[in-house]
């Protein structure tokens, strides 16, 4: 899976009331209504700036705070094709995956906004067009990797009928 | 080379020896989803191709985040899931029962050894009574729903002693911001995290489930004590399940063991907008605070709404401050009548609202104005996070969120013990 767009850049310890904000995600299960606010609280223009297969990249700890799914789902539905940072919460890291949005582990400090990239989820590794440099991704663990082959756990789990390790 | 309290869990699971680093397929004893990600589950449960909850006795849906509704949409989320609850058979905590993590130990689903997973990051909190208890999101859920047991990464672990004897007005509310704010908001990713040393001894397992229920601010996986004499004793009479208490072997095999020494710390408030932002009270005394808030998963047992009713007695309100008070369950909101609790909560001039996690969400309940200072005991104070990013939150124990309620400024609660 060759990936490749424009990188939005945020900080560290992007939470995910950030990414959609508890005030809007209780109220409906229509994800393209929710991805309107997605990132809202930190850049109320990102929605509009983003075009689909974009990325979105951070620092340390991306997707900490709560279990919302709506979390990685908001962030499909508004076009990005893949999350990188540097390190990821646990809880977001395992919904992205089973809800089949690629997040990549890898140093992203050198990155800059508006770099076009280039992911290769296969290769594992991350071309950043714009400055010539090439980052290696830490590795999913197997079972991810299926999961996220099959575009999520649901299609996962109709496929395999169980976990295979 | 011993076992961690999180390799013994898994591995008396497995009925083999396991160690961190492994990846395995294992029986979930509990799991729950609330009212913000049980729709989800359900939708993946059906994407699934799911029929049939494998055992609707281990599961509980618990609607408390928007309980009673604000909304239609929301009370069409709530409808969803008392169909679904219907249709399974599975238990269903409606309006008014409470929030989740004060719900499933007071009801007794959780015993010690267990494996639980809920559908909400503090899910951690009842790892104080030796549950390797863990948040997942909604896709998760349904599959354990679905199939009875789901896939982990057998977390290392990080082993925090904690030395000395807390002071007065030093609750352990403190302890969980001092050690936030130590640690940092992903100082434990991937891991779990070992309490031990005599702070945990002497603290009631009320005032544990605090520690436990914010390890996830630090980014951890599960917040893991051993059952003692007193977490035996808290659970007779709950349940009618069979504990399996797991120790740490004394050579375990840890990522790191830190020790602190609490005896000399004060009572602790982490500033907006991070959890991990913790300050003595002495640093931000004086600040003005329109909104106090007294409960959720956190601090909204029966001893946190005796601590702020003790200092609350006999004093009002400051007229400049609304303090909202939400009970985490009905048996605490019973136990708190009956001990006249919340006559004096009241009188004080407390609002009080129904069972459930209160404001902290944002979604009702009391949302602060633009430019407005809060105080809360709850567990997360990101900007936004009661509903308006204009807002400010400041996160304290019960007995700091009560004396500032009184003084209508950030206060020392030792000023009014």
């Amino acid at each position: 899976m060759v990936l490749r767009g424009k990188a939005h850049v945020f900080g560290d310890d992007v939470n995910t009331d950030y990414i959609i904000s508890g005030k809007y995600k209780f109220k409906t299960l229509d994800m393209d209504e929710l991805a309107r606010h997605c990132m809202e609280d930190l850049d109320p223009d990102f929605v509009n700036k983003v075009r689909p297969g974009d990325f979105i990249v951070a620092g340390g700890n991306f997707g900490c705070g709560s279990s919302r799914e709506q979390a990685p789902l908001v962030i499909k539905h508004a076009g990005v094709a893949a999350v990188l940072a540097r390190s990821f919460a646990r809880i977001f890291f395992r919904n992205a995956i089973n809800k089949g949005l690629p997040v990549v582990e890898c140093d992203t400090s050198g990155i800059r906004e508006g770099d076009e990239l280039e992911v290769d989820l296969g290769a594992g590794r991350v071309a950043n067009l714009t400055r010539g440099t090439v980052l290696e991704m830490i590795p999913l663990p197997p079972v991810m990797m299926d999961i996220l082959r099959e575009g999520g756990l649901a299609a996962y789990l109709r496929k395999h009928g169980g976990f295979r390790l | 080379m011993g076992l961690t309290i999180a390799e013994k869990i898994f591995s008396a699971h497995l009925g083999r020896e396991v160690r961190a680093g492994e990846l395995v397929v294992v029986e979930v004893d509990f799991m729950m989803g609330q009212d913000g990600t049980s729709p989800l589950a359900i939708r993946a449960f059906e994407e699934m191709g799911g029929r049939r909850v494998r055992d609707p006795s281990r599961v509980a849906l618990v609607i408390d985040h928007s309980a009673p509704s604000p909304l239609e949409g929301v009370s069409n989320l709530h409808a969803m899931m008392r169909r679904f609850a219907a249709e399974q058979g599975v238990g269903l905590y409606d309006v008014g029962c409470g929030v989740c993590h004060c719900l499933l130990p007071e009801q007794g689903h959780v015993v010690p050894g267990d494996i639980v997973v809920g559908a909400d990051s503090h899910t951690t909190t009842y790892g104080a009574i030796n549950a390797f208890s863990t948040g997942v999101g909604s896709t998760d859920l349904a599959a354990a729903m679905l199939s009875g047991s789901l896939w982990f990464k057998v977390p290392e672990s990080i082993r925090l002693e904690l030395r000395g004897t807390l002071g007065p007005g030093v609750y352990s509310k403190d302890v969980a911001l001092y050690l936030a704010g130590r640690l940092t908001a992903d100082g434990a990713t991937y891991l779990a995290v070992e309490y031990g040393g005599e702070v945990v001894s002497s603290l009631s397992v009320e005032a544990r489930f605090t520690i436990s229920n914010m390890a996830v601010e630090m980014g951890a996986k599960a917040g893991l004590m051993e059952a003692d004499d007193k977490v035996m004793g808290w659970l007779s009479g709950r349940t009618s399940r069979a504990p399996r208490p797991a120790s740490p072997d004394p050579d375990a095999s840890y990522r790191e063991v830190l020790e602190f020494d609490l005896s000399d710390l004060g009572p602790q408030v982490a500033v907006p907008h991070r959890v991990d932002d913790v300050r003595p009270v002495e640093e931000v005394e004086g600040t003005p605070v329109q909104e106090a808030v007294i409960g959720t998963c956190t601090n909204g047992r029966l001893e946190d709404l005796e601590e702020a009713a003790r200092i609350l007695a006999g004093r009002r309100v400051s007229p400049e401050v609304r303090l909202v008070v939400a009970p985490a369950s009905r048996q605490v909101l019973l136990r708190a009548m009956e001990k006249g609790i919340i006559q004096r909560l009241v009188e004080a001039g407390a609002a009080l609202v129904t069972p459930g996690c209160g404001p902290c969400v944002g979604t009702h309940n009391g949302v602060p104005a633009d430019g407005e200072n809060v105080i809360s005991t709850a567990n997360r104070n990101f900007k936004g996070r009661m509903g308006n990013a204009k807002a400010f939150i400041y996160l304290a124990s019960p007995a700091t969120v009560a004396a500032s309620a009184v003084a209508g400024k950030i206060t020392d609660p030792r000023r009014m013990l």
